[in-house]
């Protein structure tokens, strides 16, 4: 990212850290951090600094919030977010085998991108839908009662998306 | 005139109720038929997902496992001829399927859930909505809800089912020109989801709730600490908030008293330990969600050093109930300390699961058969596994044990925040063991030495056992370990992360001995301990398992018999699955 686009996102930040003062006086430094990686898709090192010299806490301390929720990351992500649902109900129902047939299809393991850029995967403790269980989330989306021949089919379309979004 | 309600909570939508939702509205736009259709939360029965209800002005009719095929002949044979298509319907007032799942339960939290628009504040007033916090700011000085609420025998309901009254009295107690109140909606504990259907179905009930709990405390202000994996609770309740705001229930002088009270909502950001209420706290104030010593206790000391009292999701839920019904009425439910009801989230090895609220003192066995339906493809029971990783394994030989905070404590396991996983002969109990021990070491937030290193050393030993290096004395080890690191952890997660290890050896001991000793998993789980073969009788030379392996283990022409390379074949179990004719076999 050059620095008239980091530059461009301060703006967004700005716009948003002012609404979130105005709601949270104390506090604010997860909403924060929230807001930044909603603009930027992730928490960029410039970022830190910035919100530093906001809050008047030190850059280190801000490091150790990032580092301690699993929600906040320091790198971008693919364009798709995959979730792989990690609850005891998944477990028990084979969410073990469904991560096997994500990582066979994306080529890639927890907490990976693929290549191009298309899939990120990510595990989580539980999406609390274990009546549908095992289950997945791409996106927004909460795929259901998975087997390992839907996440194929599930897969291939979300490629297939991908495919023409970029042909258009 | 008719209505139409789709069950629009995370299960609904995620099995299809948002198509359906739109092609029911784009059906009955194209026909001009002028039926409203309107969301709804959970009604509880996950299994049957989507479910469309058609209500009329004498019957409500109840479909389910609707896909968005099936429209076009509800629309044409029941909304337009008025012939409801009696196959898909489980319940009205001639037809109940459904019967045994819900005759069994009594409704208090999830009273509005299913049934009124959670988006709608004024369907929530219809159903005696706000009623409860009028009358307590009109007649009830403080310290008579206090008592009503200790009357009622309500325990908190987010785990160790402290007596709300008393948490109450505590903070009320307390003397400060500032106090607030949480409501922890960081429902972190894998497999139960009641918080957030509640959430979700009826966010109302708990903003009334934690109304009349600030009153009582004298409090004027209060956070909801949500998770940020529930999208759809946190934007049901920000509607919720906005609708108080403008009718005057939040904000100054509240119907017309001097009572003021104010709402936010604070996201969480992903981390189990910011359940426990020290750690919550810090999380809220901008900090790592690491816990503290307790005392000074938050009755006393809480969010930004003023004094806090902090309950969860479900026991708000039961706050207004009581109030317009009554102490009484909520004591006769229950058990002699368990009083009310308890919102169980069934799921795993089960047929129906869903949400069941169940009187307090229901056996698990009238839950897991009479509710739930029984063993999903009629497998054999083993156990029911509660309180997620703070809880531990009861196994089915004590399925006749009445269901309240204190009984279950007694074998091990604690009552949680209600999830109950079902598990079949199937489920391995020392991979789920180490399934725990693997969540609560990656959650421990690393304060206190034993919960940090000691799950650690825990996890590689269930981990060797698992893969057949189990060593003859490792359950003396994991029992040592077990009781230094509940002994010396300051917190919730640290004193009972080793429960799930400690109820499976004292349950299923022979299971450990099998994997050390045996090598070998009775379960038929661990893929470290089994071996894929083909049956030369039974196999028929399909070539399917040939198509799903992905190790080119498996090779045979067609038609011939097939056969798998032990050395190439990584036990993904892919070929078992897809086999028709019972011709892989697991050893």
């Amino acid at each position: 990212m050059n620095d008239t686009e980091v530059q461009e996102k301060k703006s967004i930040l700005n716009f948003k850290i002012d609404l979130v003062n105005k709601r949270h006086q104390n506090g604010s430094l997860i909403p924060l951090l929230q807001a930044a990686q909603d603009s930027y898709g992730y928490i960029p090192e410039k970022i830190i600094y910035y919100i530093s010299e906001l809050v008047g806490i030190p850059a280190a301390e801000i490091y150790g919030v990032i580092t301690f929720y699993s929600q906040f990351r320091l790198k971008p992500l693919g364009k798709n977010l995959i979730r792989i649902c990690e609850g005891t109900a998944c477990h028990v129902n084979g969410a073990k085998s469904i991560l096997t047939a994500l990582q066979d299809e994306l080529g890639i393991t927890i907490g990976e991108t693929t290549d191009d850029g298309i899939c990120s995967l990510q595990s989580v403790a539980c999406l609390g839908c274990c009546s549908l269980a095992p289950v997945i989330m791409i996106n927004d989306a909460t795929h259901g009662n998975l087997t390992m021949d839907k996440i194929k089919k599930i897969l291939k379309k979300y490629k297939t998306k991908e495919k023409l979004r970029e042909a258009s | 005139m008719k209505k139409i309600k789709v069950g629009l909570g995370t299960c609904g939508i995620s099995a299809g109720g948002e198509l359906v939702y739109n092609k029911l509205k784009e059906e009955i736009k194209i026909k001009n038929l002028g039926i409203e259709v309107k969301e709804t939360g959970c009604m509880g029965m996950c299994y049957e997902e989507a479910l469309v209800e058609v209500v009329d002005d004498n019957d409500s009719f109840l479909y389910s496992n609707v896909t968005v095929d099936k429209i076009g002949r509800i629309v044409n044979e029941h909304l337009i001829n008025n012939k409801p298509v009696i196959e898909w319907i489980i319940k009205s007032n001639e037809i109940s399927k459904e019967d045994a799942f819900l005759k069994n339960q009594n409704r208090i939290v999830l009273r509005n859930c299913g049934v009124i628009d959670p988006t709608s504040i004024d369907e929530y007033i219809e159903h005696d909505g706000y009623k409860a916090i009028e009358k307590v700011l009109k007649d009830f000085t403080q310290q008579e809800v206090i008592d009503l609420i200790i009357k009622s025998g309500l325990r908190g309901r987010g785990g160790a089912g402290f007596t709300t009254g008393m948490k109450w009295n505590f903070a009320n107690q307390e003397k400060s020109e500032k106090k607030y109140i949480i409501c922890n909606a960081d429902e972190g504990d894998p497999g139960a989801f009641m918080d957030r259907s509640v959430l979700e179905g009826d966010p109302h009930s708990v903003l009334e709730g934690m109304m009349i709990a600030a009153y009582a405390i004298g409090s004027d202000e209060a956070y909801i600490y949500c998770r940020a994996e529930y999208p759809l609770a946190i934007k049901r309740l920000r509607t919720a908030i906005k609708q108080c705001e403008s009718k005057g229930y939040l904000g100054k002088n509240i119907f017309g008293s001097n009572f003021n009270f104010t709402i936010k909502i604070k996201e969480g950001a992903g981390a189990f330990v910011c359940g426990e209420e020290t750690a919550l706290m810090a999380s809220i104030e901008g900090k790592r969600g690491v816990p503290r010593l307790r005392p000074p206790f938050p009755a006393n000391k809480g969010l930004w050093g003023k004094p806090t009292n902090i309950n969860n999701v479900e026991t708000f839920a039961n706050v207004p109930w009581i109030i317009n019904y009554g102490w009484e009425k909520y004591s006769s439910l229950g058990t002699e300390k368990s009083k009310g009801t308890k919102v169980f989230a069934l799921a795993g090895k089960i047929k129906k699961s869903g949400l069941a609220e169940v009187p307090m003192g229901m056996t698990i066995n009238e839950i897991v058969f009479d509710i739930g339906g029984g063993i999903k493809n009629d497998k054999k029971f083993k156990a029911v596994q509660m309180g997620g990783p703070s809880g531990g394994c009861i196994p089915a030989s004590m399925g006749d044990l009445k269901i309240d905070y204190d009984e279950i404590v007694r074998t091990g396991a604690i009552m949680g925040s209600g999830g109950l996983i079902v598990l079949d002969e199937t489920t391995c109990m020392v991979d789920l063991a180490r399934y725990f021990l693997n969540f609560t070491q990656n959650e421990s937030c690393g304060k206190c030495t034993f919960c940090r290193v000691g799950t650690k050393r825990m996890l590689e030993i269930l981990e060797r056992i698992t893969i057949g290096k189990g060593k003859e004395n490792d359950v003396d080890i994991l029992q040592d370990l077990a009781y230094k690191i509940s002994k010396n952890s300051l917190c919730g997660l640290g004193q009972s992360a080793p429960n799930p290890v400690l109820t499976t050896i004292k349950y299923f001991r022979e299971e450990y001995e099998a994997h050390i000793h045996d090598k070998k998993c009775p379960s038929h789980s661990c893929s470290a301990l089994i071996d894929y073969s083909i049956d030369e009788v039974n196999c028929k030379g399909c070539g399917l398992c040939i198509k799903v392996c992905s190790s080119n283990a498996i090779t045979g022409s067609k038609k011939a018999v097939h056969y798998i390379n032990q050395e190439l074949c990584i036990k993904c179990g892919r070929c078992f699955d897809v086999c028709n004719l019972d011709a892989v076999i697991k050893n």
